[in-house]
């Protein structure tokens, strides 16, 4: 009843510990992260989202690879101004969406889902257009930052000495300008060379917690007698950091990169609401916002679809993230529930 | 520790100087001050080309340029401090020391408030471990991690200042809001304390029923447009914080804790009268320390009084419920002013603000007026700050609150028989503190600085606006003036926050030779 009442017993917390055991006899260490993995319902509902939001929207303009242009299948592009939309909307405001997701007689996308803003443009291109750079940004800057983090923080771990000095000092400059200052100079001076070169140098310059992540995992895997035995064996330095030391830390780096990519998406919307990102004949999410946020009061829905997508896109990344951290962590023990309890307690009477 | 310090306190000077030289060429290399004026038709444009690039030293190279504005920047030991110039030749610094304040008083409240709550929210929701609050918090907190903090602000401009503003012209609520807050709360106690199934209906329909009362009552009585507290509504409130404080703090077994914290309301509540005509009459903040100092002496007085054993729990939980006579005090204060605020010239009636840090247009010279104007002003950014801020307090604390309830010295004192009530907040809740403090002290550096979006949505005109026009008109010194100071701030809260972290947990200490 009371704030401070504890459930688990301490004999019951023992037979779950029993429990978690029996469950993970005989499996290697990548089979115990997939099943953890898979066991996080919140990730993989956000894994599944994520993955058909990312197909919805690559697929819904058409894109272009190596010179091979993929078609999409919806009818409108950004450049199309079809005319507004009367019927349906009140006179003041036409244009209005026309998605409805209540089964009935417009059940469905409809012409313009997500209305149309103030010249005719079709929102719904506009939005999916937006979507796809926000999430090319944040791919990015995710791969750019993990890279340059996981290389420095791994040979300035692994060779410490002055190497390590030099690195973390570099480390430290970059650190303490904070992350939006130093994206926002970039972005204002970078930006009108493409939404690509934004994010690679963005995430040149915002590897700084990574890097330091990566180090400390690697001072402590190299003073361990594994690395011993491979060194004995006569293994090379690179063979020790890519075979040896770095399986190690793979945990630890993905779940960053993650943590990573769910705040850069949010720093690509705010450069890009600051002016500073992604520039004018260009689209994104953050842009799309700040373009729009004054008709929030006539218009809602060319406020309401942008932000909702933006949310949605971070809130997938990060669950993934925590449940990749719930994985990777072997203190981490997941919830033992009722139902175990029970099917554990049958197994002991049958036998 | 002295030599620590030292050492420390030397690195940081060469990180600054590192991080600076950094951005400094950065921006001087990538952005060009003099293209406005390169491109311009006007004839005097040259003329102003010319001594523009004389008082910026523009024709000096960056590398070489950096370290003439480092001449500057460490004058402050000769006493010739400067930051050197803006664009339309002012002092870099008067502009800064204009805008420090206005950022601290944009970001103090917010952080305060998303600390306290954060951090009590995480530590309840890892004492329910795997409950449907601890689910429901976790989806809160990554909830607001994904938030865009200018979204959030259109929406709160939208719906707590322009449609709370048409609902004050009536004042009345309508019952269907009445009967969904009255759901909200029910589910919210319900969750926050367990127990079983039938309990958990109680606590439902006590909270559900108790709010819809409460809100109707405020709505028949045109509350929210004669705000109020009242001597009832004093003492209830007064009372029923002396009981949660006592029983958070000492526990309710406490007798002496309780009398005391009891008295204390109620001596506050006597002296209702003269302190209202002391607010009245002094009205300046030099006045209301005065009066909290006293405060915090008479709890003290009456604290020491009531215990016979172990005084600092009971003086302590005596303090905490005299602060909050103090605090109603002053909202019954600003509730007072609240009606001849709104009527008054400069407002028409629309009290809540979407923009600016304060009103010109109030008559100056009632500090209550512009007390309120300010309190006013902050509502909604510092809404927007906690949603955006609170949730990784949320994460950490709990994360460490789980951490700390799996050590052994947890499990040694349930074993000796200690109260739950006691294990969890003088062994467990004060261990957790101190990662936390750790991240809180390095949080408040950054949010100095980082409140760039939040200014710009507001308007406010800090740092973050500073930092704004200086990309914005290539205003190299400006920029590196804001960024030098928020650098310093985060790499002096770092050193602050290690020697706290030593200060507190005695495991680890800083005196290091390798």
């Amino acid at each position: 009843m009371s704030i401070f009442s504890r459930k688990a017993k301490v004999s019951q917390e023992q037979a779950d510990t029993d429990i978690f055991n029996k469950e993970t006899e005989g499996l290697s260490q990548g089979q115990i992260v997939r099943k953890r993995f898979f066991r996080h319902r919140g990730a993989m509902v956000s894994l599944l989202v994520l993955f058909s939001l990312v197909i919805f929207v690559f697929s819904t303009l058409g894109f272009k690879i190596f010179g091979i242009g993929f078609r999409g299948w919806w009818k409108y592009q950004i450049t199309d101004i079809p005319s507004l939309r009367t019927d349906g909307c009140s006179v003041e405001l036409p244009g209005c969406p026309t998605l409805d997701l209540l089964p009935g007689k417009n059940f469905g996308l409809g012409d313009h889902p997500f209305g149309q803003d103030d010249l005719g443009r079709d929102y719904f291109a506009l939005v999916m257009r937006g979507a796809e750079r926000s999430i090319e940004v944040t791919v990015v800057i995710g791969l750019v930052a993990g890279f340059m983090g996981t290389v420095i923080g791994a040979i300035a771990g692994f060779y410490r000495g002055w190497v390590d000095a030099i690195l973390m000092r570099l480390n430290d400059f970059i650190i303490t300008i904070p992350t939006i200052i130093i994206a926002a100079v970039i972005g204002f001076h970078f930006g009108n060379k493409g939404v690509l070169f934004l994010a690679i140098f963005i995430g040149l310059f915002i590897w700084g917690g990574l890097s330091r992540l990566v180090r400390g995992e690697f001072l402590t895997l190299r003073e361990r007698e594994f690395v011993d035995a491979a060194r004995v064996a006569g293994a090379s330095n690179r063979r020790i950091i890519f075979k040896h030391i770095l399986p190690n830390a793979i945990g630890v780096i993905i779940v960053s990169i993650t943590l990573l990519m769910s705040s850069a998406i949010l720093l690509e919307a705010a450069l890009s609401y600051l002016g500073f990102g992604v520039v004018a004949p260009d689209v994104s999410l953050g842009l799309l916002i700040s373009q729009y946020q004054d008709s929030f009061m006539t218009r809602p829905w060319l406020f309401w679809y942008p932000g909702l997508l933006i949310i949605l896109i971070a809130l997938c990344i990060n669950f993934i993230g925590d449940g990749m951290r719930d994985a990777f962590d072997p203190r981490q023990r997941r919830r033992i529930s009722r139902k175990d309890r029970a099917a554990e307690r049958h197994q002991v009477v049958k036998k | 520790m002295l030599a620590y310090i030292g050492r420390r306190l030397g690195a940081l000077i060469v990180i600054l100087f590192g991080s600076s030289f950094l951005l400094y060429n950065l921006d001087a290399y990538s952005s060009d001050p003099t293209e406005g004026l390169r491109t311009s038709t006007d004839p005097r444009a040259h003329q102003q080309l010319l001594s523009l690039i004389r008082t910026l030293h523009l024709d000096v190279p960056p590398p070489a340029r950096y370290f003439m504005w480092l001449k500057g920047v460490l004058g402050v030991f000769t006493g010739h401090f400067t930051l050197g110039l803006t664009r339309d030749q002012n002092q870099v610094s008067t502009y800064i020391t204009h805008a420090i304040p206005v950022t601290i008083r944009l970001v103090t409240l917010a952080t305060v408030v998303a600390i306290l709550f954060g951090i009590g929210l995480g530590i309840i929701s890892a004492l329910r471990q795997y409950s449907r609050f601890d689910y429901a918090m976790t989806f809160f907190a990554f909830l607001m991690y994904s938030l865009p903090i200018f979204w959030v602000a259109v929406l709160l401009k939208a719906y707590l200042a322009i449609s709370f503003n048409n609902f004050l012209v009536n004042g009345t609520i309508a019952p269907l809001w009445i009967v969904s807050a009255a759901i909200v709360s029910g589910v919210f106690w319900s969750a926050l304390i367990s127990g079983t199934r039938q309990k958990v209906m109680m606590i439902f329909a006590i909270a559900g029923s108790a709010t819809t009362v409460f809100l109707t009552l405020l709505s028949l009585t045109k509350w929210f447009t004669h705000p109020g507290l009242g001597p009832i509504m004093m003492v209830a409130l007064g009372l029923g914080f002396a009981f949660g404080i006592t029983y958070l703090s000492t526990g309710l077994e406490n007798k002496a804790a309780l009398r005391s914290s009891v008295t204390v309301v109620l001596i506050g509540l006597v002296l209702y009268f003269p302190v209202e005509y002391l607010l009245t009459k002094f009205s300046n903040l030099l006045a209301i320390f005065v009066m909290l100092l006293v405060t915090v002496a008479i709890a003290t007085a009456v604290g020491s009084g009531f215990a016979k054993i172990d005084r600092r729990p009971v003086i302590r939980t005596s303090i905490f419920a005299s602060l909050f006579v103090g605090f109603l005090f002053i909202i019954d204060k600003l509730m007072k002013t609240w009606v001849p605020y709104v009527n008054s010239d400069a407002i028409h009636q629309r009290p809540i603000p979407t923009i600016g840090q304060a009103n010109d247009l109030l008559p100056e010279g009632n500090f209550w007026f512009s007390f309120l104007d300010i309190v006013l002003h902050l509502a909604l950014p510092t809404i927007a700050l906690i949603l955006i801020s609170m949730a990784g307090y949320i994460r950490y604390s709990r994360g460490t609150m789980l951490e700390v309830l799996n050590q052994d010295y947890i499990r040694t004192a349930r074993a000796k028989g200690l109260s739950e009530r006691t294990v969890v907040m003088r062994h467990a809740f004060r261990n957790t503190l101190i990662p936390i403090t750790t991240i809180v002290v390095v949080d408040i550096a950054g949010i100095i600085g980082g409140a760039i979006i939040t200014e710009r949505v507001f308007g406010w005109r800090g740092m973050g606006t500073l930092f704004n026009t200086a990309i914005n008109s290539y205003d190299l010194n400006l920029l590196m003036g804001v960024s030098l100071i928020t650098s310093t701030m985060i790499i002096l809260a770092n050193l602050a926050a290690d020697l706290a972290y030593s200060a507190l947990d005695p495991r680890i200490r800083v005196v290091g030779k390798k």
